[in-house]
């Protein structure tokens, strides 16, 4: 059915709630995440037992996207139709006649449901706990089948979009999107309401908006999710702020790392465009608008919006002096906005319930929330969204769990290659776009790489600029040759070679390249070298005074040896994977040390603390 | 290179003659792009025609490179400019087996260096190369969004989760052609 007016709409979601039909759903996370890790087969698994057991009238089987605890994928949710609900984690195939059985009212005999703590502001007055996930962005991730427009609907999906063409004019979009003070969460935290503002004062004609998909931060995996999940709240987004600035093509600039997402972009295009939610004459309000995809192809610095709009004119993605703003020129020359995934998926909460609302969750300068994604030596990798001004603590020992293997923490990256990192003394700090940049760091687009102990920090900042000189475009000098030189003293120290005059070398070239490049990349690089410098001086010290690695990571400066607690059971010896450990059966073995490679999995295998690694 | 007694065989036709089959799909494609006199928006179309390229090819041969100048009217060197600057993109044929080793920052503090290392050592080969077989390809990719799995190896549309360096050779055990 084509959707020709707002009141089509109603009447489509009205048909769609009386056909509900009060079945259990058994909800499986298939995104990338959760097929990784055998999700489908758990999918396929469960609707074989449904079908065998005759139980299709009570249970559906959902695919939804990712809910965001990825760490204990494969994940199947058990929700009635009045909204309990029970997850399971780690899920086999043996277990799911038990979880069946169980239903949504109490949990599997000799199951443990999952804990976990997510708060709807759009669905529940207040949160039950203090520290709680608050999802906005993440608001139908998870789940909703994303692969259907009617789960969409079902959530208030299009419900802003004729709100917008019914009720407001395109400057009072804008003016509402000042209100809300939403700001980009790509990385620069600028307004987004004031950007729409400036492309839409530009003169009539052809405009563009652009949703930055290419997610360029390794480690970061937020807008992957919302695209897996909820793609058509993106499209949504769009369509609003084509409107607000006077633009009738949407282009979104996605990278081909991320194959699931093209997938379910492309049906939701599709039925969007079938259900006259896209094209000619959206709700009959006369605003017609297109959206078409448009891939990257591996390169960072193309995240960049100038660059971006390079690549997708078909050149090299090099960036270009700012100003002129794409919103002044951009996309062949015509005004442009770029907004991130994420920034997007705010957008259609911020227009059903209003500026106010918004404004309500988060601090003064940064309302809303934020969707961290964490990584690394932490417990619970995944993501979450917490409103700003959350303190680092409550992320990574209340949602995040603490870190894995009861190990110490030692310091979280933030931002990416391009932010800093914080220690121990900053779990207090109330996260910020602000607050993290006074220390040293950036909000970035909210990948967070959790340290514990056996993290070299020298070898972190050694694998950023690597990263960085892999993925300067090469334009500017700074960058391609300033980031190269911090490079190579950085593999010197963590080669055992580094020097004392390093020390203030890489602080002085680190500052240069920050004053002096050419786009955010340059500028921001010398971030991580900058930032371990300060808060970890005594392990770039021991690897240049000492010639030794605190964490034992940098393998230059290891040696694995076998003590005389060995009692010649050549376990080590069978995990070796070079096979350089030597010995007779019961005699205390040996290692070759021009074969080893510093792998550490003797010491891993080795019950009797007989491995020394000095 | 042609010899200058003998007539000289365009792109087009070596590949027509090498390659009927995927130069027919690569020109399918071609003919269905509104392209137009034009070279500025001829251009918007040139990525899209190297992915869609280099999945029928597996790689960017400069016959495939000279195609897309002609029908795009752009030229060979604009053509390599932007294949040398993605990192997707490779005018080398590589193995059909490519395993991909994730080296994100994830992946990284992980060890994922150490299952690189591993991987080059077994296969014999480097980081970027194809063994002498054609058999496989190792590569690094920065971050698939499976940052949960860490370390994270694909090898073609397959993942691998938790690698050790122990379980690289069950690894390259598991590609059969
Ligand atoms: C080197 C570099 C890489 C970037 N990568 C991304 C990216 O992967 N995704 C993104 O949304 N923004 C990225 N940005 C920020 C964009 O330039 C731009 O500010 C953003 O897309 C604007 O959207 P927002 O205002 O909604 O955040 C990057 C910036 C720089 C300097
Ligand atoms: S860093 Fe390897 S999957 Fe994200």
């Amino acid at each position: 059915m084509k959707i020709k007016k707002p009141s089509d709409l109603t009447a489509k979601v009205a048909e769609l709630r009386a056909g509900l039909s009060g079945k259990t759903r058994l909800q499986v996370s298939l995104g990338t995440c959760g097929i990784a890790a055998g999700g489908s087969p758990i999918a396929a698994a469960l609707r074989k037992h449904i079908a065998e057991q005759g139980l299709e009238k009570k249970f559906e089987v959902v695919d939804v996207g990712c809910l965001g605890l990825c760490y204990c994928e494969p994940m199947v949710e058990v929700k009635s139709a009045k909204g309990k609900s029970i997850i399971y984690g780690h899920v086999s195939e043996e277990q799911i006649p038990a979880i069946v059985a169980a239903g949504a009212s109490k949990t599997a005999e000799g199951l443990e449901a999952l804990k976990t703590s997510l708060y709807y502001p759009e669905e529940q007055a207040k949160p039950k706990k203090k520290v709680v996930q608050t999802r906005i962005a993440l608001r139908n991730s998870g789940r909703i089948n994303p692969e259907k427009l009617e789960d969409y609907l079902l959530q208030d999906g299009y419900q802003a979009l004729a709100k917008v063409l019914s009720d407001m004019k395109p400057a009072q979009v804008c003016d509402e999107l000042v209100e809300s003070g939403l700001r980009g969460r790509g990385g620069g935290g600028f307004p987004t309401g004031k950007k729409w503002q400036f492309a839409a004062a530009q003169p009539k004609g052809q405009k563009y908006i652009i949703c930055n998909a290419d997610e360029g931060d390794p480690g970061a995996f937020m807008d992957r999710a919302v695209l897996e999940g909820d793609p058509h709240a993106v499209l949504e987004a769009m369509a609003i702020g084509g409107y607000a600035i006077g633009s009738d093509t949407g282009l979104i600039y996605i990278r081909a790392e991320y194959p699931l997402a093209i997938a379910r972009l492309k049906k939701a295009i599709e039925q969007a465009t079938a259900a006259g939610l896209l094209g000619k004459n959206i709700f009959g309000s006369g605003f017609d608008f297109n959206i078409e995809l448009k891939y990257g192809a591996g390169a960072f610095v193309c995240g960049e919006e100038t660059a971006l709009i390079h690549s997708i004119e078909g050149k090299r993605g090099e960036p270009t002096f700012k100003p002129p703003f794409p919103a002044v020129r951009g996309l062949w020359g015509k005004p442009t906005i770029v907004n991130n995934v994420e920034t997007l998926a705010n957008i259609p909460a911020i227009f059903r319930q209003g500026a106010a609302w918004f404004k309500s969750i988060g601090t003064p300068g940064s309302p809303g929330s934020k969707v961290f994604a964490l990584a690394g030596k932490i417990s619970n990798v995944g993501l979450v969204e917490v409103p700003m001004g959350i303190k680092l603590r409550d992320i990574i020992f209340e949602l995040g769990g603490g870190i894995a293997n009861g190990r110490e923490f030692k310091a979280v990256q933030t931002g990416g290659p391009s932010g800093g990192c914080l220690t121990a003394k900053n779990l207090d700090t109330a996260i910020d776009y602000e607050s993290l940049k006074a220390l040293g760091s950036m909000m970035g687009s909210g990948g967070m790489i959790i340290m514990d102990e056996d993290t070299c920090m020298v070898n972190i900042a050694r694998f950023f600029l690597e990263f960085t000189v892999d993925e300067s475009c090469g334009k500017c000098t700074p960058c391609r040759i300033g980031n190269k030189r911090l490079f190579e003293i950085l593999d010197k120290i963590c080669a055992g070679q580094g020097t004392p005059e390093m020390l203030d070398q890489l602080e002085e070239l680190g500052n240069v390249i920050k004053d002096t490049s050419l786009c955010g990349l340059g500028q921001t690089s010398p971030n991580p070298v900058l930032s371990t410098l300060k808060n970890f001086p005594e392990e770039y010290k021991a690897h240049i005074f000492e010639h030794r690695c605190p964490a034992a990571v940098c393998t230059s400066l290891l040696n694995y040896t076998i003590n005389e607690n060995c009692i010649g059971c050549g376990i080590c010896a069978r995990n070796c994977p070079v096979n350089c450990i030597s010995g007779l059966p019961k005699t205390r073995h040996h290692i070759d040390q021009s074969k080893c490679i510093k792998c550490g999995a003797c010491m891993r295998s080795c019950k009797f603390a007989a491995i020394d690694r000095k | 290179m042609t010899c200058c007694c003998e007539k000289t065989e365009s792109a087009l036709e070596k590949l027509s003659r090498l390659e009927p089959e995927k130069t027919a799909s690569l020109n399918a494609f071609l003919d269905q792009l509104p392209i137009g006199k034009d070279v500025e928006s001829n251009r918007a179309h040139l990525i899209v025609a190297l992915h869609q390229a280099q999945g029928i090819f597996g790689y960017l041969p400069s016959e495939v490179q000279q195609i897309i100048a002609e029908r795009l009217k752009l030229t060979r060197s604009e053509i390599y400019g932007v294949i040398s600057f993605y990192s997707y993109f490779t005018d080398q044929p590589i193995g059909r087996f490519k395993i991909n080793v994730c080296c994100g920052t994830a992946c990284f503090v992980k060890g994922a260096n150490l299952v690189v290392e591993q991987f080059s050592r077994e296969l014999k080969i480097k980081e970027g190369e194809t063994s002498a077989d054609g058999r496989f390809f190792l590569g690094v990719l920065r971050c698939v969004g499976a940052c949960s799995l860490a370390p994270v190896v694909m090898v073609n549309e397959r993942v691998y989760g938790n690698v050790t360096p122990a379980m690289v050779s069950k690894i390259i055990a598991d590609c059969k052609d």
